[in-house]
C-alpha cells in the first residue's frame, strides 16, 4: 500500500493549492459556464413542478389547487424563474452543442455566442410571459 | 530513447473504457439527450401555451391525447437521463467526502427515477383513464 506519507511517517505536509476561481477577472464567457450549472441545478427541482401538474390534470379539485399556486404571487415567481431557467439552458445547451462541433471558439464568436444566450433567453421569456398574461388575464 | 509508446495494456486500449471503467458512454448520452431535449422542450412549451386558461376537463383531454401524451412521455424521459447524468457531474465535482459523495449519488438516482415515475404515471393516467 502507497501512503501519502513522508518516511518517518508523519503526516502529509500541506502543499501549495493551485489559485482557485476568485483571483480571475469576471469574463462573460465564465459567467455563462456558471449560470448554466446553476440553471440546470434548478431545472432538476422545477421537474417536481411538472410531477405536480401532470398529476393534478386528473381531477378538478388537485387541479383548482395547482392553479392556485400557479396563480399566487410566489408561484409565478417560480415558473417565471422555471422558464428563463429551461430557455437559458437550452441556448447555453445548443452553445456548447455548436462548442462540441469545434466550432464558435474564436476571441469575437465565443463572446458573441455567450451575449447571444443570454438576451435570447431573456427575450425569449418576456415574450413567453407577455403571452401568458394576456392569456390569463382574458380567462379571468 | 526508445520505449513503450503506450503504459496501457493492449486490452485497455481495445476495449477504451478509461479509469472510470464507463468509457464515454456518459458524455454521448448526456449529449444525445441535450439534442433530443431542444426539439421536445420546444414541443412542450407550446403545448403548455395552448393549454393556458383552459378548463381541468379540457387540459386532461388534451395532454392525455396520444400524440401530445407520447411528446410529453419522451421529454420526460430524455429529460431525466439529461438531468441524472447532470446533477452526478455536480456532485462529484463539489463533494468530496466518500460517504458524503455515495449517498448523493444514490439519492440523485432515488430523484430522478422517482420524480420521472410520477410524470409519466400522471401521463398515463389521462390517457388511459385509470
Amino acid at each position: 500500500m502507497t501512503e501519502t506519507r513522508s518516511l518517518e511517517g508523519r503526516a502529509p505536509t500541506e502543499r501549495p493549492l493551485s489559485p482557485h476561481l476568485q483571483i480571475y477577472r469576471p469574463m462573460l464567457t465564465m459567467m455563462m459556464s456558471i449560470l448554466h450549472r446553476i440553471t440546470g441545478f434548478g431545472l432538476y427541482f422545477g421537474t417536481l413542478l411538472l410531477a405536480w401538474w401532470l398529476n393534478a390534470a386528473a381531477s378538478p379539485g388537485a387541479y383548482a389547487r395547482f392553479q392556485w399556486f400557479a396563480g399566487s404571487w410566489i408561484g409565478r415567481l417560480i415558473l417565471f424563474g422555471y422558464t428563463w431557467a429551461l430557455i437559458h439552458h437550452m441556448l447555453g445547451g445548443i452553445r456548447h452543442l455548436i462548442w462540441d462541433t469545434g466550432r464558435g471558439f474564436g476571441p469575437s464568436e465565443r463572446e458573441w455566442l455567450a451575449a447571444a444566450n443570454l438576451i435570447g433567453s431573456i427575450a425569449i421569456t418576456i415574450i413567453l410571459w407577455i403571452f401568458v398574461l394576456l392569456t390569463m388575464g382574458s380567462s379571468q | 530513447m526508445s520505449g513503450p509508446k503506450h503504459i496501457r495494456t493492449p486490452l485497455a486500449r481495445v476495449l477504451g473504457r478509461g479509469a472510470a471503467k464507463s468509457g464515454t458512454e456518459q458524455f454521448w448520452h448526456q449529449r444525445l439527450t441535450a439534442v433530443a431535449n431542444v426539439p421536445l422542450t420546444i414541443a412542450a412549451v407550446i403545448i403548455l401555451i395552448a393549454l393556458l386558461g383552459r378548463n381541468q376537463a379540457a387540459v386532461a383531454q388534451i395532454l392525455g391525447s396520444p400524440a401530445v401524451a407520447i411528446i410529453m412521455l419522451l421529454f420526460i424521459g430524455s429529460m431525466v437521463i439529461h438531468m441524472r447524468i447532470g446533477m452526478q457531474v455536480i456532485i462529484e465535482d463539489y463533494v468530496h467526502g466518500e460517504s458524503a459523495k455515495l449517498t448523493l449519488l444514490m439519492a440523485n438516482t432515488f430523484f430522478t427515477i422517482g420524480v420521472g415515475l410520477a410524470c409519466v404515471y400522471g401521463v398515463l393516467k389521462l390517457s388511459f383513464g385509470l
